[in-house]
């Protein structure tokens, strides 16, 4: 993001909502750090901190109405599709007034009202259903795209390959943006994968792959919309990797919990000092794209809003214990009954 | 009412709900050839048959993107075998999906899963994989057994808003029946009582259910009564339907094609034992397929399966002889 103006520089508007995006992101995470070393979330949880430019850059280069898959990894993803932070906030802590009904939680914060079609706790498992979503704005004729999120890990599953294949082969309007932080939880990209240049694998899939900077919002967000004017005009899917890193452990387990020292504390340093939402506050500033007054007042609207979504959480109920054992059919009256007994 | 083969009746039902709702599709391995069930649909159906490669993990998990955005994908798996090959969507997309993002999503899609056993297909091709999908809440799970139940059923799989695997049965594919016309749908979730009788409830899966007939014929010659019943839905099971009869007649006997442990045969004995205990006269009896891996060879296969002289067997075991009354003196 050295020289912005060597690039095609989006319309400020734009430029803005990026910026609040991204700090929505750190910050509704931030705080959602600090309510789970209080103990007011529950289980595992993985933050999407460093990785923020990926997720905006991605999803402010599409349309509302296109869909979107995520990961485990994935509080910001919906955040960057324009989910309101409350409702996401109220499933983390298990609410009855988020966004699941607090039957999904951290890893499957979905809200198809902006096309976000689901988060998947296992590796992969949300790439077939992107494509089978390609398929059917294809079949409807709908002209709508899907950015599919994934991580390294997920290249060496069978899925991945049979998304690939299967997208590519029937022209599907896929985006496939491979959210490459280095580790599939402490093992690196080159412990795991023969071809670590996951871009390169594009090749074996006839579609166009790219290897771009993740921490550079507007990298990614060029490519992203190249990519979907490209699948709009019916060309097909593409395969782009954002290089990026995050910023904390692979999940939070308690303030002091390490994974142990798979990353050197060289490497942790290098990238901290590639933040994306500095790097873009930075290059805005020099290009005099924006004034600071205008990013100072987003970063103090975004702090209040991540205030107001904690309060928001903290003040909802939980749902009602009842609640556990509806919901699995649209027909209630066609639910196994074997909870039901009666002992009496 | 016209006469179809069992195979013929789910060509029909597929061909007729093509018709009706255009969102409905067909996709699977060799889905255009005029193959198996999906024969002839191509020519009339054109792109909306669409063949698959061979990646059923894919394709399966494609067809519920497709049916969460408004799609309503039939797929083909050709062979039963293919569930496992599919079976993480299966289990954590299809299943899951409606329930953990809090009825935000369907998933209306029908997995068609043909069961050929008994013919030396040998270990791959000769499971009948229901049993390990019974334990997934989420999906409903049928196996019907007559040319009108499948017809009525798969039509009724199609408009289900959930969704709903069908398990063929490839002993039954050639048996002739009458079938319902375009409108008739036999619901699921309902069994059907095949045969009314005062001294043995037999309730038969799948393969099993020509078995129990045939031998409550021969029953019948001894002057054993029993009541037949085909569930022709696993889940959700017609649990009244089955309390019903054990209650009149006090005693059970499940014929189950699949194998023994933790199957549909486990289940339905463990409700009637903790609701319907008082009305038990004799011990319930399986008759199901052993705990094995399938042989290849025909004289290894050959005893694997429930047949009537088991099921014969296995009623006389628990009505004791032909005197139910005897039997029932000395319990």
């Amino acid at each position: 993001m050295d020289d912005l103006q060597a690039v095609a520089v989006p319309e400020t508007g734009v430029l803005l909502e990026m910026y609040r995006r991204m700090l929505r992101i750190r910050r509704f995470d931030e705080r959602a750090v600090d309510r789970h070393g209080k103990g007011e979330i529950p289980g595992p949880m993985h933050t999407s901190i460093g990785q923020e430019a990926t997720a905006v850059g991605a999803c402010l280069a599409v349309n509302e109405d296109d869909y979107m898959t995520g990961t485990h990894r994935s509080h910001g993803h919906p955040i960057a599709k324009g989910v309101g932070l409350d409702a996401l906030m109220a499933e983390l802590m298990g609410k009855g007034s988020g966004v699941c009904g607090g039957k999904g939680g951290s890893m499957h914060l979905a809200d198809f009202s902006v096309g976000s079609l689901g988060e998947s706790g296992i590796v992969a498992s949300a790439m077939p259903v992107a494509v089978g979503a390609a398929l059917s704005a294809q079949i409807r004729g709908s002209g709508q795209v899907v950015i599919c999120f994934f991580g390294d890990g997920a290249v060496n599953e069978g899925a991945f390959h049979e998304s690939l294949n299967l997208a590519a082969v029937w022209h599907l309007p896929v985006i496939f943006v491979c959210e490459n932080n280095g580790y599939g939880i402490t093992t690196p990209v080159d412990a795991a994968s023969a071809v670590p240049v996951v871009a390169d694998r594009a090749a074996a899939y006839a579609m166009p792959g790219v290897r771009l900077d993740g921490q550079d919002v507007l990298a990614v967000y060029g490519s992203v919309r190249e990519a979907a004017e490209r699948a709009r005009r019916g060309e097909g899917p593409s395969l782009i990797e954002a290089m990026t890193y995050r910023f904390r452990e692979h999940s939070e387990m308690g303030s002091n919990f390490s994974f142990g020292p798979y990353r050197s504390d060289e490497e942790i340093a290098e990238w901290l000092e590639r933040d994306p939402l500095v790097l873009f506050r930075t290059a805005v500033l020099e290009a005099g794209l924006i004034p600071a007054v205008e990013l100072d007042e987003i970063e103090t609207e975004v702090d209040a809003e991540a205030a107001a979504a904690v309060k928001f959480a903290r003040r909802s109920d939980f749902p009602p214990p009842e609640q556990a054992y509806v919901g699995l059919y649209l027909d209630e009256r066609r639910e196994p009954a074997s909870l039901e007994l009666d002992y009496a | 009412m016209p006469e179809l083969t069992y195979r013929q009746a789910i060509t029909a039902a597929m061909a007729e709900e093509l018709r009706r709702d255009e969102r409905v599709f067909v996709m699977g391995e060799d889905a255009r050839a005029d193959l198996w069930a999906t024969s002839g649909l191509y020519a009339e159906f054109g792109d909306r048959i669409r063949d698959t490669p061979l990646s059923e993990l894919g394709f399966t998990g494609a067809a519920i993107g497709a049916a969460m955005t408004g799609l309503r994908p039939i797929v083909d798996l050709q062979i039963a075998q293919l569930v496992y090959n599919a079976f993480e969507q299966i289990a954590n997309q299809a299943a899951k999906s409606r329930y953990m993002y809090n009825g935000q999503v369907s998933v209306p899609i029908v997995i068609r899963a043909a069961m050929g056993y008994g013919g030396s297909s040998a270990a791959h091709h000769s499971d009948r994989p229901y049993p390990m999908l019974m334990n997934l809440p989420g999906i409903k799970i049928i196996c019907p057994t007559t040319p009108a139940d499948v017809k009525g059923m798969i039509k009724s799989a199609v408009r289900d808003p959930d969704p709903v695997i069908v398990f063929e049965d490839n002993n039954l594919m050639l048996q002739k029946g009458e079938v319902g016309g375009p409108e008739d749908v036999v619901p699921i979730g309902v069994g059907k009582l095949c045969r009314i009788g005062e001294d043995v409830t037999i309730v038969a899966i799948a393969g099993a259910v020509p078995r129990a007939l045939e031998a409550a014929d021969r029953l019948a010659d001894e002057g054993i009564s029993a009541d037949v019943i085909d569930p022709r839905t696993l889940v959700p099971l017609d649990r009244d339907m089955i309390l019903d009869s054990v209650r009149k007649t006090g005693r059970l006997v499940v014929a189950d094609p699949a194998n023994r442990t933790c199957g549909a045969a486990a289940e339905i004995s463990a409700i009637v034992a903790e609701e319907a205990f008082a009305a038990l006269r004799a011990p319930i009896r399986r008759v199901t397929a052993p705990d094995m891996v399938v042989p290849f060879s025909p004289a290894l296969e050959a005893g694997f399966y429930p047949d009537a002289d088991k099921i014969v067997a296995a009623a006389h075991s628990v009505v004791g002889g032909h005197d139910a009354e005897v039997f029932a003196g000395a319990h």
